[in-house]
């Protein structure tokens, strides 16, 4: 007789052991120095202070912003998968904005950014949620759709309206200073938007733990039908106002990482952060909180890969491989479906 | 008709080829109520599975490889939403994600970084005899690799499978009413499990297709989005054998027409025209009625009582 808690040691312990087995064959097989590859990956991820705050921590914070966004959708059984659309949506705006108000003062210029960012993924979202809400279409469907509607037209927008004066480069020209999200630390690569995320989880979870409004996203998200027929609660005007705030989550992620990164929009802005979001959310069993760590491992995650392809030679799309070997660990661990609907 | 009409249908058909048959392949799991999303990881996963086949064995090798790449990918996606019961959503992007890196991976692993020169030779379109001399379409559907008539034969079989045969019927049952289904003696779980496993087939052999009947090589991420493009595909088609040809048709033509608007020389941006399709998509899907024309049971759990 196996108990329950065996059975998801069980699950653990083989994830761990898949996920082992999956990267030193792949080291075999392409005949890298694995103990070279592997230190290679701490040192970029936690061997240095420059590794931490110049790759780590900057790393860590689109994946919090958008793992938020997926994390708050999901409690309530919202299955928005179109974060990435809504961070280029969002960052589309910001830099938008950004190059139209860099004359303001900064105290006035980067809220405004900040808020376009927001507005613009909430905007984004909102199609959705309206094409759900008015015509019944699915979530899943739509946001997926809409992900590409976003790439697109940010494939436009920097050949097109937006694109630099000289109009070689497939970008725009770089914000200036006053619509720059601040650096926490001189010479190192960390910014303002680290704060900021972390300030938004702690938001959340508290909205989510201590709120009537929190109250009503878990209860939908647990079951539509019972939080309306016992609870009162409307579940798709809950649903709409979850979508939005999922949607500026991101969005503001997309203006964080283009207000204090990039400093300009172009193709690949995001690496496929919106996707990486799931794997973020969910194993942080969404909770917001845990999402803070989550993105944190998944950032030294993904700066480990990059300097182990840069010092080993090993591709950096390892780290991919290891993401979504761990949702499928969790999802196998949960055994619990999150959307809460049966037929 | 001109030579350009004829050439842009040719090509048009062409392009709708891998996406059409990828389709087919998600139109069979969602009838049976799943939506896989781990379908663009069927594809690169076939795409790479063609590459390493053909190199050792031919184009049949790669195909063969390709099909079975894409199975297995679509064997893990059922083990993890069918039997362990877990969110379809969730999964299908964690497959996407793994196969999308294990390929990458590999292909560097295996072929180094500058395996770009890397190439298989394509295979040649064939001239059906006959049928192609019809005026209008005849060279448009018959100056095809040898993939596009496995298409016709598919979209045919699939459509009388689905409509004339009881194994149709017990697919479309579980994907309406598992629950009446199992009470009538299927297996919701088997159905499921095998339809998802026929669509990642398709899935792989529509990414073999952009290999070996396309590009002639891999590329990271070459699948680009194809996969996610076939699910909206069997939206557009509202679920229908017939629909899916047209709406993949209207997806390989729309991303041909760019190329005839730069040739003409109109400065109207091509990603108009590669954003046109989703926009479509919704567009449709907000026009039809509350969805009406998904399976019933499209995307939803099974419980106890439906295994």
């Amino acid at each position: 007789m196996i108990s329950r808690a065996d059975a998801r040691l069980g699950v653990m312990a083989a994830t761990v052991a898949a996920i082992i087995l999956v990267v030193s064959t792949i080291l075999a097989a392409g005949g890298y120095n694995a103990p070279h590859a592997l230190s290679a990956l701490w040192d970029g991820a936690f061997g240095s202070v420059y590794a931490v705050l110049s790759a780590t921590l900057v790393r860590a914070t689109p994946l919090m912003f958008v793992g938020l966004a997926v994390g708050l959708a999901f409690r309530a059984g919202v299955l928005n998968i179109g974060a990435e659309g809504q961070l280029l949506a969002g960052a589309a705006a910001a830099v938008a904005v950004g190059l139209a108000v860099h004359g303001l003062p900064r105290v006035v210029a980067l809220p405004l950014v900040l808020a376009a960012g927001s507005l613009a993924g909430a905007a984004w979202a909102g199609v959705a949620g309206w094409l759900k809400l008015r015509f019944g279409v699915l979530e899943v469907i739509s946001t997926l759709m809409l992900n590409f509607v976003a790439t697109y037209l940010v494939s436009w927008l920097v050949r097109g309206p937006l694109q630099e004066p000289t109009r070689v480069y497939p970008q725009t020209v770089e914000l200036s200073a006053t619509v720059r999200l601040p650096q926490l630390i001189d010479g190192h690569r960390v910014h303002f938007g680290f704060v900021l995320a972390v300030g938004l989880a702690v938001a959340v979870w508290w909205i989510l733990a201590r709120t009537a409004a929190g109250f009503r996203i878990r209860a939908i998200g647990a079951g539509p039908s019972a939080a309306q027929s016992a609870g009162g609660i409307d579940p798709s005007r809950t649903a709409i106002v979850v979508f939005l705030f999922s949607g500026a989550l991101a969005g503001l992620g997309g203006a964080s990482e283009a207000t204090g990164v990039t400093f300009a929009l172009y193709e690949g802005l995001s690496p496929g952060y919106g996707y990486s979001a799931i794997a973020v959310a969910l194993l942080a069993r969404l909770h917001p909180l845990g999402i803070i760590l989550s993105a944190l491992l998944f950032g030294a995650l993904e700066a480990g890969a990059a300097a182990m392809q840069r010092d080993a030679n090993v591709p950096s799309v390892l780290a991919v491989v290891v993401e979504a070997m761990l949702v499928l660990g969790v999802l196998a661990f949960n055994r619990v479906r999150s959307s809460g609907r049966q037929a | 008709m001109s030579s350009v009409v004829g050439e842009f249908l040719q090509a048009s058909v062409r392009t709708a080829t891998p996406l059409a048959l990828a389709a087919y392949g998600e139109l069979v799991a969602e009838r049976a109520g799943v939506i896989n999303l781990g379908l663009e990881g069927a594809m690169i996963a076939g795409a790479f599975g063609a590459l390493v086949g053909a190199g050792a064995g031919g184009a049949g090798a790669g195909f063969l490889v390709a099909v079975l790449a894409g199975a297995a990918t679509a064997a893990l996606m059922a083990m993890v939403v069918v039997w362990l019961r877990a969110d379809a959503v969730i999964a299908g992007t964690a497959v996407t994600l793994l196969a999308l890196g294990l390929t990458g991976t590999l292909y560097r692993a295996l072929y180094g970084v500058q395996g770009a020169a890397l190439s298989v030779p394509t295979i040649a379109p064939i001239l059906v005899p006959g049928v192609s001399q019809l005026p209008l379409l005849g060279r448009v559907l018959f100056e095809q690799p040898v993939v596009t008539y496995a298409l016709y034969v598919v979209a045919a079989g699939l459509w009388w499978w689905m409509t004339r045969t009881h194994g149709g019927l017990a697919l479309r049952a579980v994907g309406e009413r598992p629950v009446a289904a199992a009470a009538a003696g299927i297996s919701p779980v088997r159905v499921r499990a095998w339809a998802l496993v026929f669509g990642g087939a398709m899935g792989g052999l529509a990414g073999g297709v952009l290999v070996l009947a396309q590009v002639g090589t891999f590329a990271e991420g070459m699948s680009a989005g194809r996969g996610f493009i076939a699910i909206a595909i069997v939206v557009l088609g509202r679920w229908s054998p017939a629909g899916v040809a047209g709406a993949a048709l209207l997806f390989g033509a729309a991303s041909q027409l760019q190329y005839v608007f730069q040739s003409l020389g109109w400065p109207v941006p091509y990603q108009l025209f590669l954003a046109l399709p989703y926009v479509l998509t919704l567009l449709v899907l907000a026009g039809t009625q509350r969805r009406n024309a998904a399976p019933a049971a499209l995307g939803i759990a099974l419980t106890e009582e439906a295994r």
